[in-house]
């Protein structure tokens, strides 16, 4: 295939990616929410979460994004360094988001700062976000979609705390988080915590780890175990669904880490609701491509 | 009027004082009617402009959102996609809207806060959430878009008066005593966040 056949296939595969992930969910948040609905006694929280199933049916049925609100559209991309689109792009991955937005259609969410107009393309300066890994001698790319919804980007967060504080400081840093905004941003939500060396290090930790399949586990022993206390702390307060009451309030807690200055922690919550669009696709070099978040879907 | 169907409260407009007198915070009603998308520079206007509604929203209910609309011949309109916003954002405005228009049911995202309930209290009407994320959910229950006015606001912003069939559910946030749902939610959320605290603090002194 031409070198610009390529451009226009990857393009066109992944605006229809990023168009399906606004309709349909991904499995490990299908499932999770189906295990919290199975568990629930509360009869107006199963009400909510009927309501939710519901949803999801008529939005693939007619064919409709299942949230009115399809966000700011986030990339994070592991590329190979021998991949043959690399300088490519992204700038295909702007021109991407423009077809699915008129395609889908999505919702215009990208607002140029200071000029404050709305863009109607959901591109503008630095939006779609696009965090750009190099994977050294790979001819590979790999690529997290993400739906930034206004409501569950409101309780966003970060901050450096005294190492004084401690892990007891995380804790209460997140936990105030979820009882403050977290009510608001459509619990069950999906809470991700970047504990790092400064603000922006532990901000980026923490919304990588909302890309995290539903389920999984740092691999640090401590880490993964703060991950369950949490969970389960949180679960306690009982948010339920929409923050009304009910069993539990999340899908799940995720923690990514990184090492810091003896001086200081830097500690960053983000938070995803549970219409949690996240996206997750492989492409080779020829661009076959594998998705991992839906599966046997076919673009 | 309060219709009673399988069990299912259904409130249909016009809905009177009366008809919500005995509907509590934590119930769940549907409303057949007249509802209209109404957010806030549509509550600037009628509040600090002192601008006439031009959908007669009186014994009916407005919405908190901004839809997707698809646009028909003939100056008809189909709903795509509609959701609540929150609603604290109207707070400020809730108590002189409610006073000036009549409206008996305000439906959004969250809770309000003491100038709507207070304004629920004097006047018999209520806040409802609709649970957000539902999208597709509300747009189904709209039978027809009536009438769509302040247009020069933009597609979110407009009024669009709807049609609705067993509009649902929504979970009664404000009564129309002015219980607050939320507000005494916040206070079990709160002492459970302080107990839950004190139990893994003591499991994650990993500095020592
Ligand atoms: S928080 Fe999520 S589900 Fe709720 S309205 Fe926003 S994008 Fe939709």
């Amino acid at each position: 295939m031409a070198h610009a056949e390529q451009v226009k296939k990857m393009t066109e595969l992944v605006a229809k990616f990023v168009g399906y992930t606004g309709k349909v969910l991904p499995d490990d948040v299908i499932a999770k929410l189906e295990e919290l609905r199975r568990n629930e006694d509360d009869p107006m929280a199963k009400v909510i979460y009927d309501t939710m199933f519901r949803n999801q049916q008529l939005a693939k049925d007619l064919d409709r994004p299942s949230c009115q609100d399809t966000g700011v559209i986030q990339f994070w991309v592991k590329c190979g360094t021998k991949f043959p689109l690399i300088d490519e792009l992204e700038a295909l991955l702007k021109e991407a988001v423009v077809k699915a937005t008129f395609d889908t259609p999505l919702r215009h969410n990208s607002v140029e700062t200071f000029d404050e107009y709305n863009t109607g393309k959901n591109v503008g300066k630095g939006t779609p976000t696009i965090w750009f890994d190099p994977v050294p001698k790979s001819d590979s790319c790999e690529l997290y979609t993400y739906m930034a919804g206004g409501g569950c980007t409101l309780p966003g967060h970060a901050m450096v705390l005294m190492p004084g504080e401690g892990y007891e400081g995380v804790a209460k840093f997140v936990l105030e988080r979820m009882t403050s905004y977290g009510l608001n941003a459509c619990p069950p939500l999906l809470v991700g915590v970047g504990v790092a060396t400064s603000v922006e290090t532990a901000a980026l930790l923490s919304k990588k780890a909302l890309l995290r399949p539903i389920g999984s586990h740092n691999p640090n022993e401590r880490a993964a175990k703060m991950e369950k206390l949490l969970e389960e702390g949180i679960n306690a307060i009982g948010l339920g669904p929409q923050g009304m009451g009910g069993k539990a309030s999340v899908l799940g807690v995720h923690i990514e880490n990184s090492a810091r200055h003896p001086s200081a922690i830097g500690v960053a919550v983000n938070v995803g609701c549970w219409s949690h669009r996240r996206g997750h696709i492989i492409f080779d070099k020829d661009l076959n491509y594998t998705v991992l978040s839906h599966k046997g879907v076919s673009l | 009027m309060l219709e009673i169907k399988n069990g299912k409260k259904i409130l249909v407009t016009p809905v009177t004082a009366e008809d919500l007198k005995d509907i509590k915070i934590g119930d769940i009603v549907y409303l057949s009617g007249s509802l209209t998308t109404c957010r806030d520079v549509a509550h600037r206007r009628v509040v600090e402009a002192g601008r006439q509604i031009p959908v007669d929203v009186k014994g009916a209910a407005i919405l908190h959102a901004g839809p997707i609309i698809r646009p028909l011949p003939d100056d008809k309109f189909e709903m795509v996609n509609v959701g609540p916003t929150t609603s604290m954002r109207m707070e400020k405005f809730e108590y002189e809207f409610t006073k000036r228009t009549g409206v008996r049911v305000i439906v959004g995202k969250g809770g309000m806060g003491p100038e709507t309930a207070r304004a629920c209290k004097d006047f018999g009407a209520i806040h409802c959430v609709f649970p957000a994320g539902n999208a597709v959910v509300a747009a189904v229950c709209v039978e027809e878009i009536v009438e769509a006015q302040w247009r020069d606001l933009g597609m979110p912003e407009t009024l669009w008066h709807c049609r609705v069939k067993e509009f649902g559910p929504l979970i009664v946030s404000i009564d129309s005593q002015g219980r607050n749902y939320f507000e005494e939610k916040k206070v079990e959320y709160n002492k459970r966040r302080e107990e839950q605290l004190t139990k893994i603090c003591k499991e994650v002194s990993f500095i020592k």
